[in-house]
């Protein structure tokens, strides 16, 4: 019996692993290649250290890696909190149909990039130091950050685990998974909050370093709020493609709620991006920073703040109101490219800025950047072609949620029964 | 032999006071962390002659390069992963001066409270040691330095972290620096901090004219052990003037501080937030069936 058991759990997996659709396509080839050069360039790496590989010097001493992946990486995760906020916390179900695969593709994110953290790290053997507890250095940033991040990446496999049991029939285990769901979802928000600022309060410290332009006491608020447009903007462009790629993979429900779901995220992206543009004038104005705007650091800020911000939270606002979607579209990726601005920018571009040097990642930097983009993307098409993340989910779920919405009825009834006894009990 | 009542008396007695009072008894008072002071080291730049000296028995001592250039007027000779202290040359409006730069051992280092796993160590004794069994090679130490001290091996599997840890391992057997003692024209003085501001300050007094009528140091970045003296604006050195007084870990502190708020306030907020909405959706659910 047992074995019986154990020998279809095995084929179970071993069919699962086999690829679903095409294995030759023009992505699968280029995915391939890029793969297979960073891992030659990666030996090189860990062989001859880091400086034969990765454009960072002793003045700037964090190159692509942790500034592109980690840094810049981590905020467009910032989709899973604010989405998650709204479906669990705010009850606002129209969101339902996303919340898997921005928890999927942010769960693959901190995965990965902050895997490549280690990839950047000069003794990554010894990461484990900060975890196990014999030398804490708790007055620091980034000690808080990569706790976060630890606790952070287990909160939203906790989230995505009904998925996982969906997936391979465990009806009491997604019970019970399910049932962790708002914990961990609140949990993970205060972990968000703190960590998605925590980047940016890692930067406080290099204040003679930075141009005064991007350097304010206010990096941290700045970062956690520009991390809502970007999280949001970044699910507008996954749920694009994703409508295309994954179509045979798609419930009705998930397809027919698609364009509902982006004009909505549009209006959240055009005030959250007002917000974080208002924020950044008024830490202009405050930073008495208006001698700098008539440099050419100056015309770049503009580019980022006006091109990169303003212009698209414009776009935005036009296309929730006519109801185009190639408009959100374009909005989003232009956020996109704005986010990614604002963080190159305070990590690399202004960075040292008075030092005459000029610095450009090396190629080998690029082709290992995109290999960590290029398996996190494989992984989650291997995940979305298996289990129900745009799928539907399977029928016995109806039952438990047939359950759960009688429980939810009693809980009405009971609650209004009550209130009928407080009124009398009142009067 | 039997336990009488003196006997047992006189033994609760002792037993008791010695509890009570064995550690203010007879016990010489032991120098806690806070009464030993920081040491540092004072840099007089119209001293110095830029003969290297301290950079070749550096090197010799660490086993590192000898160095192979000399201090040059318009060339900035960096620290690196191979150089602890580095001698550079300045043409100033009072002539040619020479610069030290190495680790200022500040009071409140910011590569210190950059580090997640203690690996840079603000010593009580003074010196800002790194330690290679801690490290796990993040280079946020770098980010954070005001002065860009630590310095990193890109070009070895095995990096390390590079920088003046002020010889603190002949400094506990109650030696000083190899740089300080070998310093030929004594441009270089070790002893306690706060001897060696007033050191400085008995200079700057005893020689106005000479002088710029600053230490370099005393308040910069909260402090450093490091101090120096010069007879011409820093700046004019190659030290930078737009550091400010505060010490780099306070910039940290609004943030860290906010933390614990956070994480205790936000889930709060949130499940309240959250039970308001289920019981608005029960409401509409009961308004619906109605």
């Amino acid at each position: 019996m047992n074995r019986e058991l154990n020998t279809g759990v095995f084929k179970f997996i071993l069919n699962e692993l086999k690829p679903k659709g095409k294995l030759i396509t023009p992505f699968n080839i280029i995915a391939l290649i890029t793969i297979m050069t960073a891992a030659w360039i990666l030996f090189i790496r860990f062989t001859s250290g880091l400086g034969s590989v990765v454009d960072a010097d002793q003045s700037r001493p964090w190159g692509l890696w942790i500034n592109f992946n980690v840094i810049t990486g981590v905020a467009f995760a910032g989709g899973a909190y604010v989405v998650t906020f709204m479906v669990y916390i705010l009850g606002l179900e129209k969101y339902r149909p996303i919340v898997r695969a921005t928890v999927l593709y942010a769960l693959l994110a901190y995965i990965f990039y902050a895997g490549a953290l280690l990839l950047d790290l000069g003794r990554p053997w010894k990461v484990v130091n900060p975890i196990i507890g014999n030398s804490f250095g708790i007055s620091s940033v980034l000690f808080l950050v990569a706790w976060h991040f630890i606790l952070y990446m287990g909160s939203l496999f906790i989230e995505f685990l009904p998925a996982i049991a969906e997936w391979a029939t465990l009806k009491r285990q997604r019970k019970f998974f399910a049932s962790l769901t708002l914990a961990v979802v609140i949990f993970g928000i205060a972990l968000s909050t703190l960590h998605q600022s925590g980047l940016g309060a890692l930067f406080l410290m290099a204040k003679p370093k930075i141009h005064p332009l991007w350097y304010s006491e206010f990096i941290p608020v700045l970062f956690f709020i520009s991390s809502i447009p970007a999280g949001l903007s970044l699910v507008v462009v996954l749920e694009s493609i994703g409508q295309r790629v994954f179509k045979e993979n798609m419930s009705f429900l998930h397809t027919s709620s698609h364009r509902k779901i982006m004009f909505s995220l549009a209006r959240i992206c055009t005030i959250s991006l007002f917000v974080y543009f208002t924020m950044v004038f008024l830490v202009f104005l405050h930073g008495k920073n208006l001698s700098y705007l008539n440099t050419p650091w100056g015309y770049w800020y503009l580019v980022e703040v006006i091109g990169f911000v303003l212009i698209p939270c414009t776009i935005f606002l036009y296309g929730y109101r006519r109801l185009n979607l190639q408009m959100v579209r374009i909005a989003a990726s232009l956020t996109i490219i704005g986010i990614i601005l604002n963080r190159l920018n305070i990590s690399t571009i202004a960075y040292q800025w008075y030092s005459k040097s000029l610095h450009f990642p090396t190629w080998m930097e690029v082709v290992v950047t995109c290999a960590v983009i290029f398996v996190q993307l494989l992984v989650f098409r291997w995940i979305v072609r298996r289990m129900p993340v745009y799928k539907e989910s399977p029928s016995w779920i109806k039952e438990d949620m047939e359950n759960k919405s009688f429980k939810i009825k009693n809980e009405s009834i009971n609650l209004n029964t009550r209130r009928e006894k407080w009124k009398v009990s009142a009067e | 032999m039997g336990v009488d009542r003196r006997n047992f008396l006189k033994a609760l007695g002792v037993v008791g006071s010695t509890l009570t009072m064995g550690k203010t008894f007879g016990a010489t008072p032991e120098k806690t962390k806070s009464d030993i002071e920081f040491d540092g080291i004072l840099f007089d730049s119209t001293l110095c002659a830029g003969c290297q000296n301290c950079e070749v028995v550096c090197a010799e001592h660490y086993g590192f390069p000898l160095p192979e250039d000399v201090p040059e007027a318009g060339v900035v000779r960096e620290t690196s992963e191979k150089r602890r202290v580095a001698i550079n040359s300045f043409n100033t409006s009072g002539g040619e001066f020479f610069m030290r730069k190495a680790c200022n051992h500040c009071n409140e280092p910011a590569c210190a409270s950059a580090c997640l796993t203690k690996a840079m160590l603000k010593t009580d004794e003074g010196p800002v040691i790194w330690r290679e069994e801690k490290c796990m090679g993040c280079r946020s130490c770098m980010i954070a330095c005001p002065f860009d001290i630590p310095k990193f091996e890109f070009n070895s599997p095995n990096p390390k972290i590079n920088k003046c840890r002020m010889c603190f391992e002949l400094l506990i057997e109650g030696e000083k620096p190899v740089c300080v003692v070998n310093c030929p024209a004594e441009a270089l003085l070790f002893g306690k901090r706060r001897e060696l501001i007033e050191i400085a300050k008995a200079r700057i007094y005893a020689d106005p004219e000479n002088y710029n009528h600053a230490i370099y140091g005393e308040h910069e970045v909260g402090g450093t052990g490091v101090i120096y003296l010069a007879s011409v604006p820093f700046e004019e050195l190659g030290l930078r003037n737009d550091l400010g007084t505060v010490a780099y870990p306070e910039y940290n502190k609004t943030f860290l501080y906010s933390v614990p708020a956070v994480l205790v306030l936000w889930p709060v907020f949130l499940l309240g937030l959250s039970s308001a909405a289920k019981e608005r959706k029960l409401k509409s659910q009961i308004e619906e069936e109605s």
